[in-house]
């Protein structure tokens, strides 16, 4: 799957962090890095951690979800 | 049949049948296809871009990519919306031909559209000498390519890494080598790293936080040379100070150049900072007259922005592209009065040892600054940038909530120095120089650039069209 987060609107409370630690990571206390491309068994939790931010910066592919609605 | 009518029945059926040509497949050219496609163009869409790769995201390449954490092959963007469109990757456009609407491609085969997008962006600025730029272990970096051929130097371990050139990319790098216990020397030509995007005051502040994490900084020098040994394998650098470096691996990290040169003699106002264009995204030609046809978006655009004067901003910034891109399209497909402005406040982070660096407005456009929270020595502060009496930017390290604060200040063109929000105020709240670098000394260029009024501007070469015989 592919996603991006947008860190200018990333404030840096890392509840994706707190959520998915493996895709998700704090340089510091605000510096967010996180892997583009997490392997899809991580869906679930990735959309987890997209949905528990609070300022909605993480966007995930929407073909990847229609692909797997159809499956 | 009224006009409107008429009019309303083309744009009908330009959205059925129109054809759209994108030149440039990176992020503001996959988002402005799909933002065509959510506009409703069903026309045919066709995305040409010089690297063979789908859209990738660059900013993670000199971070986590360059950790070694993620691999390059691993940034390709999230696809929003069904593209339906026609890929010619791996193939440049070098020619635009306006009066038969043509992009002519690298293999000779020419694209027809009836309008089209510029969205070619930049690329990064190589070392000026091209023998010492070919010895192995000399890099620039802008694409996944070049990520990936660093990653594996450093991996390789090199006894010292030469950076040049303090800006974020350079900044960054020294970041992730000290990040992986690699000796690193950073030259900057300016007193301090990232003096061009946020003036010396903020520059001293970066300076010790390169030192502090061990970074051998040394600003106000050049690189005169790089030498190399018998197997043509950089080993070292001459600096302007007659000292040496001995390196094995070497960033240039000289800025960007703005990929125009397909653009000659298509009669469009494309230099040095870009294409000009309004703040609806049509390309202006050499004449300052507005195109129809032609489109910018993204790190290639520069338009007037109301909030700077109406000077032309050119901004190598990821939300650029993506609104820049977002509105270019919506105006593609719709006519006056439904065109939309892209009058975005400029914003940028950049995480370095370990702070995340985050910035709204044109800090270059302040001359004055004044720290309104937090602690500097503690590295977790923010601060605003005035001109005038008036707010024109901030900045914050480790200090990304209060930005949006900052953002409606500047929006409203609110007094500086700014009421500080009533919380964690610093014991001086004084203005201060900002002191930017004078135009013309060389140094980092930083990302956002004031070019002036002229939509031609000064440095582009300008080429009178041939006289009708």
């Amino acid at each position: 799957m592919h996603i991006v987060v947008d860190l200018n609107r990333c404030q840096g409370y890392a509840q994706c962090v707190f959520l998915a630690h493996q895709i998700f990571r704090l340089s510091g206390d605000e510096a967010l890095t996180y892997e583009p491309n997490p392997d899809d068994a991580r869906r679930l939790q990735v959309q987890r951690a997209a949905a528990a931010c609070p300022v909605q910066a993480i966007m995930i592919d929407r073909q990847d979800d229609a692909e797997r609605g159809a499956a | 049949m009224t006009l409107s009518a008429t009019l309303a029945e083309l744009v009908r059926d330009f959205k059925a049948n129109g054809r759209i040509v994108i030149v440039g497949a990176s992020l503001a050219g996959l988002r402005a296809a799909e933002a065509l496609r959510g506009e409703g163009f069903a026309g045919s869409l066709t995305i040409i871009g010089d690297e063979p790769y789908e859209p990738y995201d660059r900013p993670p390449l000199s971070k986590q990519v360059l950790k070694g954490w993620v691999q390059a092959d691993h940034t390709q963007l999230p696809r929003f919306q069904e593209l339906d469109a026609d890929w010619r990757l791996g193939l440049a456009a070098v020619g635009l031909d306006r009066a038969t609407r043509q992009v002519r491609l690298a293999n000779g085969e020419q694209v027809p559209y009836d309008r089209l997008l510029i969205a070619t962006g930049t690329r990064a600025r190589q070392w000026p000498n091209p023998a010492e730029a070919a010895l192995e272990g000399v890099y620039s970096i802008r694409s996944r390519d070049d990520a990936e051929r660093l990653q594996q130097a450093l991996m390789a371990g090199p006894s010292r890494v030469l950076v040049i050139g303090a800006g974020f990319i350079g900044s960054e790098v020294a970041s992730v080598c000290r990040d992986l216990d690699i000796p690193v020397t950073v030259t900057e030509r300016g007193p301090a790293p990232l003096i061009g995007a946020l003036g010396g005051v903020i520059g001293e502040i970066a300076a010790e936080m390169q030192r502090d994490h061990g970074v051998d900084l040394r600003c106000r020098v050049g690189v005169s040379s790089l030498e190399g040994d018998a197997g043509g394998h950089v080993r070292r650098a001459r600096l302007s100070d007659g000292t040496t470096i001995e390196a094995d691996v070497v960033l240039a990290s000289l800025g960007s150049v703005r990929n125009v040169e397909w653009l000659e003699g298509s009669g469009l106002a494309a230099g040095f900072w870009g294409v000009g264009c309004d703040a609806g995204g049509r390309a202006f030609d050499i004449n300052g007259v507005t195109t129809d046809t032609v489109y910018v978006a993204g790190d290639v655009a520069r338009a007037p922005h109301v909030l700077y004067e109406y000077q032309f901003l050119a901004m190598e910034h990821w939300d650029n592209a993506v609104f820049g891109a977002e509105v270019a399209a919506h105006n593609m497909v719709n006519l006056e009065p439904g065109y939309r402005p892209h009058l975005l406040l400029p914003g940028f982070w950049s995480g370095q040892f370990g702070v995340n660096i985050k910035s709204v407005g044109v800090p270059p456009f302040g001359d004055e600054i004044v720290f309104t929270q937090g602690s500097i020595k503690e590295r977790r502060f923010a601060a605003a940038y005035g001109r005038r009496g008036r707010i024109v930017a901030a900045v914050t390290f480790d200090h990304g909530k209060w930005l949006q604060y900052y953002a409606e200040l500047i929006e409203r063109s609110a007094p500086f120095p700014p009421p500080p929000p009533g919380w964690d105020r610093p014991d001086v709240m004084k203005p201060i120089p900002a002191e930017f670098p004078e135009p013309g000394v060389p140094t980092a260029i930083p990302d956002v650039v004031l070019t002036g009024h002229d939509p031609n501007e000064r440095r582009a070469e300008f080429r009178p069209r041939d006289r009708p015989s």
